[in-house]
């Protein structure tokens, strides 16, 4: 505090400056000498807080976390106001893969503790705030996160030090003049403050922060609502049975989330009033921008709707007096009068404490409500500094769901991943194996990684081939949109091609004003997968990694630049891509073109018979058969192979070679194995170059 | 025969041309109808049209009809009008003034009347005509039953050509009936416009007309079906011409001469010629795998069988297919293929542009079709059920409880994973076979089920088998997965490693195999360590070498103070392995000086490889570690023995030191006929001998069949062999593994259908040659109606939505958008 009011009092810097901030240690209590110095500061210990608290835990760094309030999660205590969340708590699915459950979770954060699922919280599918609330709490203590409750910081700043490992510490001070000088700064304050809109008679309104919840009070009521998101209709929905009619106002047309598949538009459980408006009831949606609007209450107390700039020429007269657009248009759609005006415009970050110094800067005009960050969710003006939870949701805004528990469970971990390998050396976790193992490895991924699965194109595996392609790094859940740095975020190499494997909605599916409905919505072929509507898994293969200029110059609609070469696995619709001709083959088929080799899997048997009588192997062979780990195959599956020609029918052969109905199989004319075919024109050939 | 019944196909053509020169100048006579009927000729057809007075109405049937006149010359069928108004009225005129008929004629009888919106253009009129004229020709059907009525009669006896066309008077129907003129008396034509019975046909794309020849003439069993070809081009006269020629080409040829002069039909007709190209030895498979490629072809190349040996001119030596394209200025080209599918992939991804194969031919290329055998087989096996019950399946809740509280083999698998489900077969074999004997637990987890577990164990790819036992870390299993081997780690796993030999007494027990007695069969060898009590360090290396090796090889350790007694029986100085080989009943003594872990390991390995073994799928990798060129012994049946003692004698000579000597039993081993088959083509007199250098060259030698397997004949051909004397048999293929076939090429399918989009954008821009594409894609278009229609909804909503702008407009001062 001394230092920014004292020294423009002083004016001159240099020598005076000191003297401040002499006076400013002088002033402080005696126990606040010298900051604290942690690695790591987490601010607010909501859910984004506590998971990030959680991997610093596991990964034992010193790190805090500061939370003004008592508890955890204190957002939860008072929001949503009507008290149900409308995260869904699907406690059954059919399946016990753990990880493929977190899929359908949108409530519990990431351990390694089972009992630490929401499902054991609430039996609700929509669960009761206060189910969250004591979750939160239960998953601070039971896995001894470090909390500072009752901690307020009132100020950020930044301190310039070379032998900080950013360059510069963030100086944190508390309410009660405590300083706190931490390493790297995690930001998961999320959206505390109302949005409001300043208009003429704004003063009427009631918000949704505090308006009641209670129906009896708005009996026999005209009641306008402004907003039109979840909050909004959540208070609509709990009022719109007892009013005489309920009018929504917003600046743009209603997104329902089941059209644009983004979970933060209006969600179907809140859309009875949607039901009642469209089947000609008395409530009613209006579009409007509400900084263009006015409120004007009349001497009994009601409240007319009129336009600024009416005001603005009447400003000095009584309420009666000022001009109503139903004056000059009589048939104008808000003429009546309302009782009650209920403000929900959802909330937005607050940067009041964050020093200018910090350079930390709202988003763009359609995330203006968000910090603007980079992709690896670390500030754009600040090292070192990172915003979590639902504060970093400019990253995704109205694409995945980085804003919300189950997408920015996932982000977290990303952003922890990335600070090990930065800060401490330990290279992003990464399995590594032998090429034909990758079709498995991927097919295993989409089948079951709750990560891709929530946070679509913003999050993917990558697959970092080695030299020769002979094996592969399997890499889960990098941040796509920095695929350019990903040698730095990640400390491995990726020198001889990747893929990244990503979820995708089809191109032209989501959509406020979009028939998700439309009869030929599903694709069943493989082969054209590629038009798939529903979420799917899309590989993309580059051979070089990707610049930062590709990455930013990206053709419009592509989550990455243009790859070299792009499968798509058909949409499935119980999202099981595990068929062996519909799923499997045609990803081999990709992979092994990409790759230009063979990549079917053999029986011990055959891969004997190449060994005799080809100078090179197939790869599965190779690494299998040849270092004695051959499969061998029992007798009723070779009866299968034979009776399909894939296998030898070593009982026929030579005694009736040639027989007439003899599939001419795998192995081609003359009834021998040929050499393997000349190159197919795989991706990998220079023509295909782009 | 060939070029012949070519010859006549083009006369066929050239006279039609010259008709159409000659006629050119021919317009219909106007006769009034008395002087009409007394024109008529018997036999001769002609389609007349009566009027009664000109009107716009007719105008445009009459323009349609003097252009038709010419083509329908070409038929012999005649055009003409009769004036109804110059003279006295016919009954064919009919009465109402603007009512005009049209009548086909057989001599002066009227075969038909045609009201003449039927005929309302030029293939309309030519459709309709030669339909009517060709009744007995051209049967129509609207049933299945129809269809399969006509198959069934003419099995034996003719061939059919059935077509659908999406309507009557179409000019793919013109194009059907003009064929029909044609090959009329020589197929049975049948007609549909009923899309049932095409689609109970074919799966093929019903939208567009189609045209399939039916092979029923050979067809001599009558519950046979008819072979069935799709024509695949688009139904023009000429496309249906050349496709009925090449279905009367014979399917397969036989040629000896040189593939570059060959002609038949095919290249005529501009199709190019596949040549398979075999060898008189392997002829029957050969013809059989051309006979396979030609029905794959039919209609779209000529096949042509060319044996090598019957050949004067020089091909390449590994090339198994010859293209040639009709197109003049292409090479010729030799192809070495390794599946037919790639032929037809070949011929018709650089045929030109006009033929390119669009995508959804890919699905032709059976790109869609398994072709991994392992996972053809687990797939075809699904259905069986497996007693999976013999093995203990594991969960998240229960695995450490069982592994912590009992010796347990764990089978980590995915149901979804082909390579690990066909193990689970042997795996569950070997249950079997341990059932009530064993007391290690038999586990197995489904990592699609229980996938924490799995990545706990550190599991991240399948099959894994880990072996856990109390106080010990747990071991991954690096063997064959199969059963035999499988069963004889676990057998082996029963005695600790290396065992602990207490007495001078057990060891020998231990040597001679009787301590063991069930797991000889397992381990054909005893390892024995001989330290004195004082050598901690080297028990310390040969006891974490006898870990390794567990389950492999049985390995103990006697280091009692009687030791030397064991040494000196065995002439070896401390420390020492003894080796046992219990087949052999020899017990053989190395010394160990400092040596590592590492170096006993590799001891006991090589030590474990046997002089002369008998080949085996399974222990083949084992014998390819030695890098030395194969001599294998191929036998039916078990070993001569006489050739296995002069084998065994050169090799205790150390004359074989060059090569692994090895023999390979063909009853044990059938996949050997394979082998054999590859090298000499065909299946050789047994036994024989062969070296086969797999690692350098790759070049098979054939001991002489002629020379008997003395000592010296052996050796002589082997110094031979060495001083690059003999010229090898074989020489293996020496190419990498390719993908064996493409990948469906999503990119450009994105490409195409973006820059069709861009293309319908700008309509002026569609080329005359585009409009038949343009056709096939009303659903898109239906979608872009579809898509305005909704834009002009979305403006009847907005008119209510900016409300607020309509009222502002009168009072506003700035433009500020809303």
């Amino acid at each position: 505090m001394g230092l920014s009011t004292v020294a423009p009092l002083w004016g001159a810097p240099g020598l005076l400056l000191t003297i401040a901030l002499h006076l400013a240690l002088y002033l402080r209590p005696a126990q606040a000498w010298a900051p604290v110095h942690r690695d790591y500061c987490v601010l607010g210990a909501g859910p984004a807080g506590l998971q990030m608290a959680y991997f610093l835990q596991r990964a034992g760094r010193d790190y805090m976390v500061f939370e003004r309030a008592p508890v955890p999660g204190s957002f939860f205590t008072r929001y949503p106001r009507h008290r149900k969340l409308i995260s869904i708590n699907k406690r059954y699915t059919g399946k016990t893969n753990a990880e493929f459950n977190l899929r359908h979770d949108w409530n519990s954060l990431l351990s390694h503790d089972p009992r630490l699922l929401f499902r054991h919280y609430s039996d609700a599918y929509y669960p009761d705030a206060n189910d969250m609330v004591r979750y939160l709490s239960d998953f601070a203590e039971r896995l001894g996160l470090h909390v500072l409750y009752n901690t307020t910081i009132a100020h950020v700043t930044v301190n310039k030090d070379r032998g900080a490992w950013n360059g510069h510490y963030f100086i944190l001070t508390d309410h009660r003049g405590q300083a706190y000088q931490c390493s790297v700064l995690l930001v998961a304050t999320g959206l505390s403050v109302p949005n409001q809109v300043d208009f003429p008679g704004s003063e009427y309104v009631d918000g949704y922060e505090s308006v009641s919840v209670d129906p009896k009070d708005f009996e026999g009521q005209n009641v306008l609502i402004l907003g039109r998101g979840n909050s909004a209709f959540e208070t609509a929905e709990n009022i719109f049975s007892v009013t005489n009619f309920i009018h929504m106002l917003s600046r743009s047309r209603v997104r329902l989330s089941w059209a644009t598949h983004y979970v933060g538009d209006l969600r179907a459980i809140n859309n009875g009033l949607l039901d009642t408006y469209q089947l000609k009831s008395l409530d009613g949606l209006l579009e409007s921008d509400l900084t263009d609007l006015a409120i004007v209450k009349d001497h009994k107390g009601k409240f007319h709707i009129t336009l600024k700039l009416f005001m603005e020429e009447f400003f000095n007269q009584s309420s009666d007096a000022i001009p109503l657009p139903q004056d000059n248009n009589d048939n104008f759609a808000m003429r009546v009068a309302y009782d009650r005006v209920i403000r929900c415009l959802g909330w937005k970050f607050d940067f009041s404490i964050f020093s200018k110094s910090l350079r930390l800067s709202s988003g763009s005009e359609l995330s203006e409500k968000y910090p603007l960050v980079r992709a690896s969710y670390e500030s754009k003006g600040s090292r070192g500094l990172f915003i979590l939870g639902t504060a970093s949701h400019s990253v995704d805004y109205r694409k995945s769901a980085g804003g919300f528990i189950h997408g920015f469970r996932y982000t977290v971990r990303a952003v922890h991943r990335l600070l090990e390998q930065r800060h401490h050396g330990v290279a992003w976790p990464s399995t590594e194996h032998p090429i034909t193992h990758l079709a498995s490895a991927i097919i295993r991924r989409i089948n079951e990684a709750s990560g891709l699965y929530q946070m679509f194109s913003v999050l993917a595996d990558v697959v970092l081939l080695k030299e020769n392609a002979t094996t592969f790094e399997y890499l889960e859940e990098f941040p796509m949109q920095m695929l350019a740095q990903l040698e730095t975020i990640t400390g491995k190499r990726a020198r001889h091609g990747l893929f990244v494997i990503n979820m995708e909605y089809g191109r032209n599916y989501s959509g406020p004003d979009k028939d998700v409905f439309f009869s030929d919505r599903s694709v069943g072929h493989m082969e054209d997968a590629w038009l798939s509507n529903f979420l799917h898994p899309v590989i993309y293969y580059y051979r070089h990694l990707p610049t930062e200029q590709e990455v930013r110059f990206r053709p419009a609609g592509w989550p990455l630049p243009r790859p070299s070469a792009l499968h798509h696995v058909v949409e499935d619709f119980l999202t099981d891509w595990t068929a062996p001709v519909g799923h499997i083959l045609p990803l081999r088929r990709f992979l092994e073109n990409c790759l230009d080799t063979d990549l079917r899997s053999f029986y011990a048997e055959s891969c004997f018979l190449f060994a005799l009588t080809h100078q090179k192997l197939p790869p599965f062979c190779q690494q299998g058969y040849l270092r004695t780990q051959g499969l061998v195959g029992t007798e009723s599956l070779r009866q299968h192979g034979v009776e399909s020609g894939l296998l030898w029918d070593s009982a026929t052969m030579g005694q009736n070679q040639g027989a007439s109905d003899q599939r001419p199989g795998d192995h081609g004319p003359g009834g021998h194995p040929l050499a393997p075919g000349p190159p197919v024109s795989p991706f990998n050939s220079n023509k295909e170059e782009l | 025969m060939m070029p012949s019944s070519f010859s006549v196909f083009r006369a066929g053509i050239s006279f039609v041309m010259m008709c159409i020169f000659y006629t050119s100048a021919v317009d219909s006579p106007e006769l009034s109808p008395q002087t009409f009927f007394s024109t008529l000729q018997p036999g001769k057809a002609t389609l007349v049209y009566f009027c009664q007075a000109e009107s716009p109405r007719t105008s445009m049937f009459l323009e349609e009809l003097n252009e038709a006149a010419k083509p329908l010359q070409d038929y012999g069928i005649s055009v003409a009008k009769v004036n109804c108004v110059t003279e006295e009225t016919s009954r064919y005129c009919g009465s109402e003034k603007d009512l005009i008929k049209a009548y086909l004629f057989r001599g002066n009888i009227p075969l038909r009347e045609f009201p003449t919106d039927t005929l309302f253009d030029v293939d309309a009129i030519l459709a309709h005509v030669l339909f009517a004229l060709l009744f007995n020709e051209v049967k129509y059907i609207t049933t299945l039953g129809d269809l399969q009525n006509i198959e069934n009669a003419l099995k034996g006896k003719r061939n059919i050509a059935f077509s659908y066309v999406r309507a009557i008077g179409t000019p793919e129907h013109r194009a059907v009936m003009e064929a029909a003129f044609v090959y009329g008396t020589t197929y049975q034509f049948v007609l549909t416009t009923e899309i049932a019975v095409l689609e109970s046909i074919g799966p093929e794309d019903i939208e567009y007309p189609h045209l399939y020849f039916f092979y029923c003439k050979q067809v001599l069993d009558l519950t046979q079906p008819c072979r069935r070809i799709l024509m695949k081009q688009s139904l023009t006269t000429l496309n249906i011409h050349r496709f009925i020629k090449t279905m009367e080409a014979p399917l397969l040829t036989e040629v000896a001469g040189d593939p570059t002069q060959v002609s038949t039909v095919h290249l005529q007709l501009g199709l190019p010629l596949v040549f398979i190209v075999g060898q008189q030895a392997t002829y029957e498979a050969d013809r059989t795998t051309a006979e396979w490629v030609a029905w794959r072809l039919l209609g779209k190349a000529g096949v042509l069988l060319l044996l090598r040996d019957s050949l004067e001119v020089d091909i390449p030596h590994d090339t198994n297919v010859i293209i040639r394209r009709a197109e003049e200025d292409t090479q010729v080209e030799f192809l070495a293929l390794s599946h037919i599918d790639l032929i037809v992939f070949h011929l018709e991804s650089t045929m030109n542009v006009e033929e390119m194969v669009k995508y959804e031919d890919m699905a032709e290329l059976n790109i869609e079709i398994q072709d991994d055998e392992v996972e053809e087989t687990v797939y075809r096996d699904r259905k069986r059920q497996l007693p999976l019950e013999l093995t203990l399946e594991l969960t998240e809740e229960t695995f450490h409880a069982t592994v912590t509280a009992s010796d347990s083999i764990v089978l980590f698998y995915a149901g979804w994973q082909a390579v690990s489900m066909a193990f689970l077969q042997s795996y569950i074999d070997v249950a079997i076979k341990l059932k009530g004997t064993s007391t290690m637990l038999l586990a197995r987890v489904n990592c699609a089920d229980w996938s924490h577990v799995c990545t706990e164990q550190n599991v991240t790819e399948f099959p894994v088998v880990k072996m856990y036992k109390e106080g010990q870390n747990p071991v991954s299993y690096t063997g064959m997965l199969g059963t035999e081997d499988l069963l004889k780690f676990i057998q082996l796993n029963r005695i600790s490693c290396p065992v602990n030999i207490t007495s001078v007494q057990e060891a020998e027990e231990y040597l001679n195999g009787e301590l063991y007695k069930d797991l000889i069969s397992y381990s054909s060898m005893s390892v024995l360590g001989l330290f004195s009590p004082t050598m901690t360090r080297a028990k310390e290396e040969f006891t974490e070498a006898g870990s390794y090796l567990k389950g492999y090889v049985t390995t103990g350790i006697y280091s009692e103070e009687d030791v030397l007694r064991l040494s000196s029986k065995y002439t070896v100085t401390l420390p020492a392995l003894l080796l046992a080989r219990h087949k052999e009943g020899k017990i053989e003594s190395i010394p160990l000086v400092n040596v590592h872990v590492h170096d006993i390991v590799q001891i006991i390995t090589n030590a474990s490889l046997e002089t002369f073994p008998e080949i085996t799928v399974e222990n083949l990798p084992t014998y390819l570690r030695l890098q030395k060129p194969l001599l294998i012994l191929f036998s039916d049946g078990g070993i001569d023995l006489q050739h296995e003692k002069t084998i065994l004698r050169l090799a205790k000579k150390k004359y074989l030191d060059s090569v692994t000597p090895c023999w390979l039993n063909l009853k044990k081993t059938p996949v050997g006929r394979g082998v054999l088959q590859a090298y000499f083509g065909t299946l050789p007199p047994l036994p024989l001998l062969v070296v086969v250098n797999l690692h350098s060259g790759g070049h098979v030698f054939a001991f002489p069949s002629d020379q008997a397997v003395t000592k010296q004949n052996l050796l002589l051909w082997l110094k031979k062999l060495e001083a690059g004397l003999e010229s090898p048999i074989k020489v293996l293929p020496a190419q990498e593994w390719k993908p064996p076939l493409p990948a469906y090429d999503f990119l450009s399918m994105m490409d195409a259908a973006a820059s069709e989009h861009l293309a319908r954008k700008v309509p002026e821009c569609i080329k005359e040659t585009d409009m038949h594409e343009s056709d096939k894609e009303q659903p898109d278009d239906k979608s872009a109606i579809t898509e305005e229609s909704i834009g002009t909804s979305k403006m009847k909503h907005s008119s209510r939505s900016s409300w607020l702008e309509e009222i502002k407009k009168p009072l506003r001062h700035d433009n500020q958008e809303l």
